[in-house]
């Protein structure tokens, strides 16, 4: 594992990603656009890219309006002849409102449409459910084609993105609003599709996919280590395809398996990884996520997901339930 | 380019396949495929750049038939016009075939899979605005039906091929006026269709749609103005040319026995020689 996240970053590192993953995203896009005349954005009225990408690269923006269903079979229409498309709307908008387009002219056509969405899971928080995505994973890893990711800070969503656009089929990407701590501290080999050991352990591993839930897998297994407990620390930030050889090597190696995730555990990684161990490598499991029911109570992100326990002290006391110790 | 009186035989033939298909285990669209076949004739056979033997030829027009339920009267047009053998039309909705009751990818000359309807317009832009966008001569052509209309994103697509100036852009509504449960204006009013269209900055005009001379004039004039695109309203009837479906909400889905097939085939070819 060439990742060591436990290495003090340079300043000029920390000063790079000093932004939300969204603003890392929006960077890397005009950076890839202008090194490749087929890379287009395609904007919903998300309000910023109109000085940012269109400022620079008029010719390759195109905005469709509030009109989701229409933007995402334009999409489809620009990357049958040619063009790397990349749609940006929010992750409730994507996976709902225009989840047929994205079924039928996208996903069944096979096409090269990248679709970035922010606001994932309950990231946009105050909105309300009208806003949240809590089922976006499970509504688009049930497409055939398509590739779903979520990365875990702004290095990551630079390298996703990077490696997202010449992915030769559809793509989902996930992203949260707000800007998080850094989960990398130095720069590592991203892979579609192969999970990142954040941290080693034998007794038990959770896998997180996501900021906030990297981040409190990360800060578990701090607290867990002070208890004698270790825990392997898988960041999953590619559902689909998903890494089943990390899977299952984790649940030989360790004791049982702990997901956590910003999204319902229902369809999302939770199940997914259930799924494949249910048929692999049975093994004790606790899914930790976002509880099935609409989330209409008042808070910021941080807020929110921690009262549906995503947070150090409940995946702590999660393993332990687990491990019964 | 063909003379009237062959495109009128060409039209003939292709809703002859239609009944064929329909006479099969599990019937067909019927309705929708029989309205649109003169426009689907016009189209194929005088107005669409396109080359059978290579469908992806790079220089073709592009068509789109939103109305994916009239998926048999397009594979009797794309078999008529060579994109695959006529033969192959008697495996429509045979298990072990590729023909659909909704079009896929796997038949030669289907640009997209439609079916879901609402979507055709939406993909023409796409194609119309990438094509304008490289500076290239390809035309799109989007073939919807009248109770499409009634989708949203229809109206989402008819606001931006205006917005964007996409004068190679053609919608054409095929306008029988019904839908699976009966009159279109008594389901879900339309009217005042053509001006609804003007409204969004579309040039729209109206003409029969079983007229192939009128259809062959009205496309001769399109683009009407360069930066717009065009709207051809044409004015059809469910289950044309076969009387007695001719006009009745209940030619949507058909299955025809033998001796419905026979009648049917019998009253097209008499109404041909009127």
């Amino acid at each position: 594992m060439s990742l060591s996240a436990r290495t003090t970053p340079a300043p000029e590192w920390t000063e790079q990603f000093a932004a939300s993953d969204r603003e890392i995203y929006r960077k890397t896009l005009l950076e890839l656009a202008q090194r490749d005349q087929r890379i287009y954005c395609l904007d919903s009225d998300m309000g910023g890219l109109e000085t940012s990408f269109q400022a620079s690269l008029p010719g390759q923006y195109i905005d469709l309006g509030i009109a989701e269903a229409n933007l995402m079979s334009v999409a489809a229409g620009c990357a049958k002849l040619g063009k790397i498309p990349f749609v940006n709307t929010m992750a409730a908008f994507a996976s709902s409102r225009a989840y047929e387009q994205v079924k039928i002219d996208i996903a069944y056509n096979n096409l090269p449409v990248r679709i970035v969405a922010t606001h994932g899971g309950l990231a946009a928080a105050y909105l309300g459910p009208t806003h949240h995505a809590q089922q976006d994973l499970a509504a688009m890893r049930a497409l055939p084609n398509m590739t779903v990711m979520t990365p875990a800070d702004a290095v990551e969503t630079a390298k996703m993105v990077e490696a997202a656009a010449y992915l030769p089929g559809p793509v989902y990407i996930r992203l949260g609003r707000n800007r998080t701590d850094l989960v990398y501290h130095a720069d590592y080999d991203f892979a579609v599709g192969r999970a990142v050991e954040l941290r080693p352990g034998h007794d038990v591993t959770i896998v997180a996919a996501g900021s906030y839930p990297v981040l409190a897998a990360v800060a578990a297994h701090e607290r867990l280590a002070a208890l004698g407990i270790t825990a392997r620390v898988l960041n999953m930030h590619t559902l689909k395809p998903l890494d089943e050889a990390a899977l299952v090597a984790a649940a030989r190696e360790t004791r049982g398996i702990v997901t956590v995730e910003d999204h319902s555990i229902i369809g999302g990684l939770g199940g997914a990884v259930a799924e494949t161990l249910a048929e692999r490598a049975p093994t004790l499991m606790r899914r930790v996520g976002i509880a099935d029911a609409f989330c209409d109570h008042v808070g910021d992100h941080h807020h929110l997901i921690a009262s549906y326990g995503v947070t150090p002290g409940h995946l702590t006391a999660t393993v332990r339930e687990l491990l019964n110790r | 380019m063909n003379d009237l009186a062959t495109l009128q035989q060409t039209a003939l033939r292709i809703r002859e396949h239609v009944l064929a298909m329909a006479a099969g285990p599990v019937g067909a669209h019927v309705g929708g495929s029989l309205s649109a076949a003169d426009i689907l004739t016009v189209l194929y056979f005088h107005v669409l750049r396109v080359r059978p033997d290579d469908p992806h030829w790079d220089q073709r027009d592009y068509f789109i038939l939103s109305k994916g339920h009239a998926g048999a009267g397009l594979y009797a047009t794309l078999a008529e016009r060579g994109f695959f053998p006529v033969d192959e039309l008697a495996t429509y909705a045979r298990p072990g075939g590729r023909l659909l009751s909704h079009p896929t990818l796997k038949v030669p000359g289907v640009e997209f899979p439609t079916g879901s309807l609402g979507h055709g317009l939406s993909l023409g832009v796409g194609l119309a605005l990438t094509t304008q966008l490289d500076r290239r001569t390809n035309r799109t052509f989007v073939l919807m039906g009248d109770g499409e209309l009634q989708e949203g994103s229809v109206w989402e697509a008819a606001m931006a091929a205006p917005h964007f100036g996409l004068d190679n852009l053609v919608a054409i509504v095929d306008r029988n006026r019904l839908q699976i449960s009966g009159r279109t204006e008594q389901r879900m009013r339309l009217e005042p269709l053509a001006e609804r269209w003007q409204s969004f900055g579309w040039n729209v005009l109206t003409v029969n749609g079983h007229d192939i001379a009128a259809l062959l004039a009205a496309f001769e004039q399109i683009p009407i103005q360069p930066m717009q695109p065009t709207l051809l309203l044409a004015n059809t009837v469910k289950g044309q040319g076969v009387k007695f479906m001719a006009d009745r909400k209940k030619s949507h889905y058909v299955t025809l026995t033998a001796d419905l097939h026979r009648k049917a085939l019998r009253e097209l070819h008499e109404g041909a020689k009127r």
